[in-house]
């Protein structure tokens, strides 16, 4: 420690700790405008707001960035220099700028020192409010150019759309060529709002008349945000029980940082479509498919019903269905939206209340195939690491993902891992955002990921790149793997994955020297009629380099629903039951009847494409859905909508009326996400807790009681009535979840598993000495290169993948309900190359009509530069064009996952 | 088929968010960059180029050329709208006139009738040309100065302006070449160069100081610098900007070989991997002939690294030495804070050892022989950029510590005629300003401090009976307000709100001393610390002049 001198006071520091955090460690405030005291934001000592005077030095330091050297003699409060210098810039600043949050740095450092007026007359020119962003306002009178935001765009969540230009006192914040906030580059991720310390950037949400922080927020509730895996921890900001404002807590997985949907995407909570009562189908109304396109047509089949009513017939439709044509005759579909203890519930409520498997939930239709391959070769389906080790990584490889628009705050740790001199390999057939911090970009022909990545195991064992000693010691099935690919020169693959064999073996050698490498897919990988074999090819180059259970090292496949790894855990799958055990496992089984007083099918369930394929058969009858929307999320939406309206009896518990609650013939009003009490799992790992912020609207229940009043009406005699009961249950039946208990989570609000112990962190890297298979030991499983998908020919030339945009998620059923969000992407869009519009004559912002062999959509066009000139790109979350009425509902043979990303298609003039 | 509208009826975006870079603006800008290599560091190249080619910026240009070098439109925007040699303009803006008129407004020209120049020029511009002002161009001792585009024209009248316009600036003499400085003997120190240690002490015994302004002993900078890890670079600054200030220009055109040896002869003893020139755009004549001469080098063999030459862009703060680093690295000239010095953490990061050119212009005599050394201890000679009212005006050479009186009367001729001495900067705009009555004060480091001025890079200015000395200090107030940098608040604030308090029919001067005080205590580095030393000077030497 470096002991020096504060007004006269000894202080110690940290090697490299500023004057400034000593002194605020030792509880002595410095004023401070340009600093933000919070993880990622660098002290840049512009604002000389913090201004100390150092013996023996002619002019003042900046405190927060100096670091004080052993013996320093520093004066603050009793520098007159500093005070009075100190004085003068908040007189200097305020003489043009006027704060706009009374709560914010500027206003507050203002009036403690006692600074109102500035005897400076104020420039002649006043920066004119640029209010055109839908969610942010940006009115620099009250900028005080102290560069937070550049810093929160740039060197935080580097998005690098805000910058200083001009210089001297026209020294301005900009977005992107000096535009307009709302025709920028801007993402929204409001990361700059969050460190404004003047209210020239504000969210329109708290705006009063005059284009000021209006009134506070009468309470402030700390939860986990509901979007996607990374588990963003949030703070609720809320008045008159309407979300005024979301700020980001300092979270395992997010620091502070937030995205969109996060920060401006929650008042679909209060939209006027949100259900308060249950609905009922009127007698002799028709489930017609057609009513998932109009739901006001949908809505016109119903009426609304008392919660007896509805749950009455929702159960006894139910119970009939099992007690006349067998347990196998239902199925439900679970939710990866909701909490841990609902997923538990809802499982087990199929399991005992209905009495079959045939659960499951969305995890088919994202990551199945990753833990298809990564139970079959490690012995457990979820990431090694969290994606923050990318900090210690020396390569970064991201395949077939898209975090910048899909899991955005995970996104900036990588992009700050490449800022800092990691290497970045990024491997898509289309532009990635991540691209532009990329040291190899890999643009390889859709499908063809076996080809690639064949090609690079082959370089890396033809060269003798792969780790010797690990591949010894740890893995199994070397000898196998070489032989597979040792035929799969870069050469011989590079005419298949359109990848140059230089190329090629460039990143084979990037990646297999690497000191750490961290390994990130995501649907681009998964979402194929191979995906098994993409994942397996992918975990046997990552496993060959010894690339997994080091800092830094890891298998990462991005989760991408808030809780589908807590879903999956819990048992929301229908070949394992909690904890992954198969249902065949007859000890485990034998546990868990045990644990629930109930008898339980050894057989394996059906998945969800299975079960609507059984359902359009009749083979399945009646279904639970809670949550999920198979209406709009299943390939070859035509079928699936047939096999939903063909159910006798289709219960769907949900917060609107969805296009999969169209075809319903009850529905129970839910609960949203801030509206309730429970744990969730993201993508690293952390198991976190979420709290109500506000009441239920009207009559609408929360999940879990519905859940238990609908198994208590199947004959259970649950009598669950907090999710902390259901916790310490599920803690019982998964020993993943050991040494975590729902205090230690209030307490903690974030807890890693595996945890080692109650009073310890959990282990973010695992799998550091052994694997959990029978015998320690990895395997590495060869792949093979088949085709693509679905061929395209004369007809259909054109590779159609679906995925989804930043501002919307999964359906759509939330994010097209939030103001901000549908403005910011308002409509379906199918993107093309530049060079496509022009070679078939259409104009970006036209119409037209894509084709597959499965049907059509029509919409409009956007010309998208990072897209190859035979490749089609829709966003799922429009019903209007639901994208899904023409994917290809093949599956993979092993993790029963359909192809999303590539199916043929044809591209018209509407 | 369904053709429902978005659920509140908006339309959604014809492409990507933001703009993006077209094909055609990305192959024009590949082909104004011609060979230039795709890096961020020479992105203020890449702009001249595209400045030089359309004159202008055009911001489809600025988007490809951030697509082309993987960089984010603002990054390149706010780099380009900090200097002020760009035009920064929309793709479909009307294309400024095709002549750029620059008329110096600094105080030296200033006080030659640049002001009433320029009136007459904007009331009447000629046509195709536009007139703008703009700071100090190195030819104070030829004021009024202008530059046409690019080109100096010294001693500006409307009737040599209109000439210019016609046919052409004159060219100025061509400065030696290679063949000639190899002739008079140059290059044999560093073909023969002593040992670093010997070096050391030549240059720690002639008592060598950073002639750029700061004053700092070079020996402990290089002790500094070899004391650092490698790789190390060496950074010549020739970015001289400080109004009344033009010898360095002086040295390049006198024997620009003498200096490119000093740099060399530095490079070596630090065992730099390169040497970088910043040579400021104002002067375009010294751009060409150093390109010229750094290829003879090379191609002579005698340059052991490589040596990369750029140019500024109409910035005065890259003159300080960290602002300049950064503007080699293709950023805003945001000067650093320091620790760490350049000497530790410089070029990328890495140890950097940065000369004035005058300071180089001693080595090789100094670095040659003990003798040599010691024959500049005895006077540490410098060159004085003497402007004003004198009769001949210009760079003298002299010893350290010559003052003010013995510059006008032994080198300058004495006052110009009709001139009776009144005032002097000792230190060009920065330095204060002190009465005739202390004009034989030594002029030299530490010697001006104790009257709150300073001589830094010894540029007087001498002033008359017959100069208003609250006009001067307005005049250095401006310039320092349009050469701020923007980054910290006492000089961005600071300086734009001095300009009004003096331009006030009666100065408040408690809150000027205030004022002062907080810019000089506060401000990150030397601009802001000294804008307000003219008025500090005014107040506290010449209250008379106050109004």
């Amino acid at each position: 420690m470096i002991r020096f001198t504060l007004d006269g006071t000894t202080l110690e520091a940290a090697p490299g700790e500023t004057i400034w955090t000593a002194a605020q460690r030792a509880g002595v405030a410095i004023p401070h405008l340009c600093h933000l005291p919070r993880p990622g934001y660098r002290p840049d000592g512009n604002c000389r707001a913090c201004l100390v005077e150092i013996e023996g030095e002619r002019v003042l330091a900046a405190s927060c960035i100096r670091t004080p050297r052993e013996g320093m003699v520093v004066r603050s409060e009793s520098s007159t220099r500093a005070q009075s210098t100190r004085r003068m810039v908040f007189e200097l600043l305020l003489a043009d700028a006027e704060p706009r949050d009374a709560t914010g740095g500027f206003a507050q450092w203002a009036e403690r020192l006692g600074v109102s007026a500035s005897r400076f007359a104020p420039e002649a020119a006043r920066p004119a409010a640029d209010l055109s962003h839908p969610a942010m306002a940006v009115q620099l009178d009250a900028c005080i150019q102290c560069g937070l935001c550049e810093r929160a765009c740039r060197e935080v969540q580097h998005n690098d759309v805000i910058g200083m230009a001009a210089r001297g006192m026209g020294t301005r914040v900009v977005f992107d060529l000096g535009d307009p906030m709302g025709a920028s580059s801007c993402v929204a991720c409001g990361e700059c709002v969050q460190a404004c310390p003047t209210g020239a950037l504000l969210p329109k949400s708290v705006l009063d008349e005059a284009g000021r922080r209006g009134v506070p927020e009468e309470r402030r509730v700390p939860s986990v945000c509901p979007y996607c895996g990374v588990g963003c921890q949030v703070e609720y900001r809320v008045r008159d029980n309407a979300i005024l404002e979301v700020v980001g807590r300092n979270g395992p997985s997010n620091q502070g940082r937030l995205c969109v949907k996060g920060r401006f995407g929650f008042d679909y909570l209060r939209h006027p479509d949100r259900l308060t009562r249950p609905l009922i189908r009127l007698p002799g109304a028709v489930k017609d498919p057609a009513d998932c396109l109009d739901p006001q047509q949908a809505r016109a089949k119903f009426r609304e019903a008392s919660w007896e009513e509805a749950m009455a017939l929702a159960a006894a439709g139910l119970a009939r269905i099992r007690d006349t044509h067998g347990p196998n005759a239902l199925a439900g579909f679970g939710s990866a939206k909701g909490s841990n203890e609902e997923a538990y519930l809802f499982q087990k409520l199929v399991r005992t209340g209905f009495g079959t498997n045939n659960v499951d939930h969305c995890t088919r239709l994202c990551h199945a195939a990753s833990v298809a391959a990564l139970l079959e070769g490690i012995g457990s389906g979820a990431v090694t690491a969290p994606f923050t080790a990318a900090r210690d990584a020396d390569v970064i490889l991201v395949i077939g993902a898209r975090p910048t628009e899909n899991h955005p705050v995970a996104a900036t740790y990588l992009k700050e891992a490449a800022a800092h001199g990691a290497a970045l390999i990024v491997m898509d057939p289309r532009g990635n955002g991540l691209d532009r911090f990329a040291q190899e970009v890999v643009r390889f022909s859709p499908g063809q990921d076996v080809a690639l990545l064949n090609a690079l195991l082959h370089v890396v064992i033809a060269e003798g790149l792969y780790d010797r000693q690990f591949t010894a010691a740890r893995l199994d099935g070397f000898a196998q793997l070489a032989a597979h690919v040792a035929a799969a020169t870069p050469e011989a693959m590079a005419p298949i994955c359109g990848v140059p064999a230089e190329q090629i073996r460039r990143v084979a050698r990037l990646f297999a020297k690497a000191g750490a490498a961290l390994v990130l897919w995501g649907m681009g990988i998964s979402q194929s009629v191979h995906g098994t074999d993409n994942a397996r090819a992918l975990i046997a180059l990552t496993l060959l380099c010894g690339q997994v259970g080091r800092p830094g090292t890891g298998l990462h496949p991005l989760r991408g629903q808030n809780n589908v790894q807590g879903a999956s855990d819990a048992g929301l799958i229908p070949m394992t039951f909690p904890d992954y055990h198969p249902t065949g496992n007859d000890a485990y089984r034998a546990r868990l009847e045990a644990l629930w007083g109930a008898t339980l099918d050894p057989m394996p369930g059906l998945t969800v494409v299975e079960i609507l394929n059984a359902a359009e058969h009749g083979a399945i009858r009646g279904m639970y859905i809670m949550g999920e929307n198979p209406a709009m999320s299943d390939p070859d939406l035509a079928h699936a909508r047939a096999a939903l309206a063909r159910l006798e009896h289709l219960v769907v518990q949900d917060l609107f009326l969805t296009e999969t609650a169209a075809l319903a013939d009850v529905v129970l009003p839910a609960s949203a996400w801030p509206e309730k009490d429970g744990t969730v799992t993201n993508t690293n790992r952390q198991v976190q807790m979420g709290r109500a912020a506000l009441p239920l609207p009207g009559e609408a229940r929360q999940d879990l009681a519905i859940i238990v009043e609908m198994a208590r009406r199947l004959g259970l005699d649950w009598t669950y009535a907090h999710p902390r009961e259901v916790f310490a249950e599920m803690v019982q039946a998964m020993p993943s979840l050991a040494h975590i208990t729902w205090d230690r989570l209030e307490r903690e609000d974030s807890v890693t598993y595996p945890c080692p112990a109650p009073d310890a962190p959990g282990a973010e890297i695992v799998f550091r000495e052994s694997f959990p298979t029978p015998s320690g030991r990895a395997r590495l499983v060869p792949a093979g290169v088949t085709d693509p998908g679905e061929p395209l020919d004369a007809d259909f030339p054109f590779v159609l993948t679906t995925g989804r945009e930043l501002e919307h998620w999964h359906t759509g059923a939330m994010t097209r309900r939030a103001e901000v969000l549908d403005a910011l992407q308002p409509g379906p869009t199918v993107s093309v190359a530049p060079a496509t519009l022009a070679r078939l004559g259409l104009a970006p912002g036209g119409r037209a009509r894509v084709v597959t062999r499965r049907g059509a959509v029509e919409l409009a066009l956007r010309t998208d530069p990072g897209l190859p000139e035979d490749l089609l790109f829709i966003p799922f979350a429009y019903r209007e064009a639901a994208a899904n009425l023409l994917t290809d509902p093949q599956l993979d043979p092993f993790g029963r996952i359909p192809g999303f990303k590539y199916c043929a298609a044809r591209l018209e003039p509407a | 088929m369904n053709r429902m509208a978005s659920p509140r009826g908006r339309q959604p975006r014809p492409g990507p968010r933001g703009r993006i870079a077209d094909p055609r603006a990305v192959e024009q800008v590949r082909s104004a960059l011609g060979r230039l290599p795709l890096r961020r560091d020479l992105l203020i190249e890449h702009l001249h180029a595209l400045q030089d080619r359309y004159g202008a910026l055009r911001a489809g240009h600025l988007v490809a050329l951030a697509s082309l070098l993987r960089l984010a439109p603002v990054e390149v925007f706010e780099v380009a709208s900090f200097y002020a040699h760009f035009d920064l303009l929309e793709d479909d803006a009307p294309a400024p006139p095709p002549v750029t008129l620059r008329v110096c407004d600094g105080l030296p020209c200033s006080m030659a009738g640049a002001e009433a120049l320029l009136r007459d020029l904007q009331a009447t511009p000629p046509a195709g040309v536009r007139v703008v002002r703009a700071p100090c161009m190195g030819a104070c001792h030829r004021a009024p100065a202008c530059a046409i585009g690019h080109e100096l024209l010294e001693a500006a009248t409307p009737e040599r302006i209109a000439a210019a316009l016609a046919e052409g600036t004159p060219q100025p003499p061509t400065p030696p070449g290679l063949a000639d400085y190899r002739a008079r003997g140059g290059y044999a120190v560093l073909q023969a160069p002593p040992p670093v240690e010997t070096m050391l002490e030549r240059l720690e015994q002639s008592g060598l100081r950073g002639l750029g302004g700061a004053g700092f002993p070079a020996a402990r900078k290089w002790r500094l610098v070899l004391s650092q890890p490698g790789p190390r670079h060496l950074v010549v600054n020739a970015d001289e900007g400080e109004p009344g200030t033009f010898k360095d220009r002086h040295c390049l055109e006198t024997e620009p070989h003498r200096v490119l040896e000093g740099m060399l002869l530095a490079a070596q003893a630090i065992g730099a991997e390169a040497c970088w020139i910043y040579l400021r755009d104002e002067y375009p004549d010294l751009h060409a002939m150093l390109r010229r001469e750094i290829a003879a080098l090379e191609q002579a063999g005698l340059a052991p690294m490589p040596i990369h030459l750029r140019r500024g862009a109409g910035a005065y703060i890259c003159g300080e030495e960290t602002a300049l680093l950064e503007s080699l690295e293709g950023k805003r000239g945001w000067p650093r804070h320091k620790p760490p010095f350049p000497g530790e953490a410089g070029l990328f990061g890495r140890p950097t050892l940065i000369h004035n050119v005058e300071t180089l212009w001693f080595l090789p005599e100094i670095l040659g022989s003990a003798e040599g050394a010691a024959r500049h201890a005895a006077t540490r000679p410098r060159f004085f950029s003497v402007s004003g009212r004198v009769r001949e005006p210009g760079v003298k050479l002299a010893p350290s510590g010559t003052t003010a009186r013995q510059l006008i009367e032994d080198h300058c001729g004495g006052m110009a005629p009709g001139h009776s001495f009144r005032a002097y900067l000792p230190g060009g705009a920065s330095g204060g300003i002190l009465p005739a009555s202390m004009a034989d004060l030594p002029l030299d480091f530490g010697k001006l401090e104790a009257h709150g001025c300073f001589v830094g890079s010894g540029a007087v200015v001498v002033l008359s009976d017959q100069d208003d000395l609250a006009e001067a200090a307005r005049n250095l107030l401006r310039f320092f307000r349009d050469e701020s940098c923007g980054q910290c608040t006492p000089c961005r604030v600071g300086t734009a709100k001095a300009v009004p308090l003096l331009e006030a029919p009666r100065w408040d001067r408690a809150l000027l001393e205030e004022l002062a005080q907080a810019m000089a205590d506060g401000s990150i580095c030397g601009l802001g610390q000294a804008a307000m030393n003219p008025v500090r000077s005014l107040l506290r030497f010449f209250p008379e002049a106050v109004p």
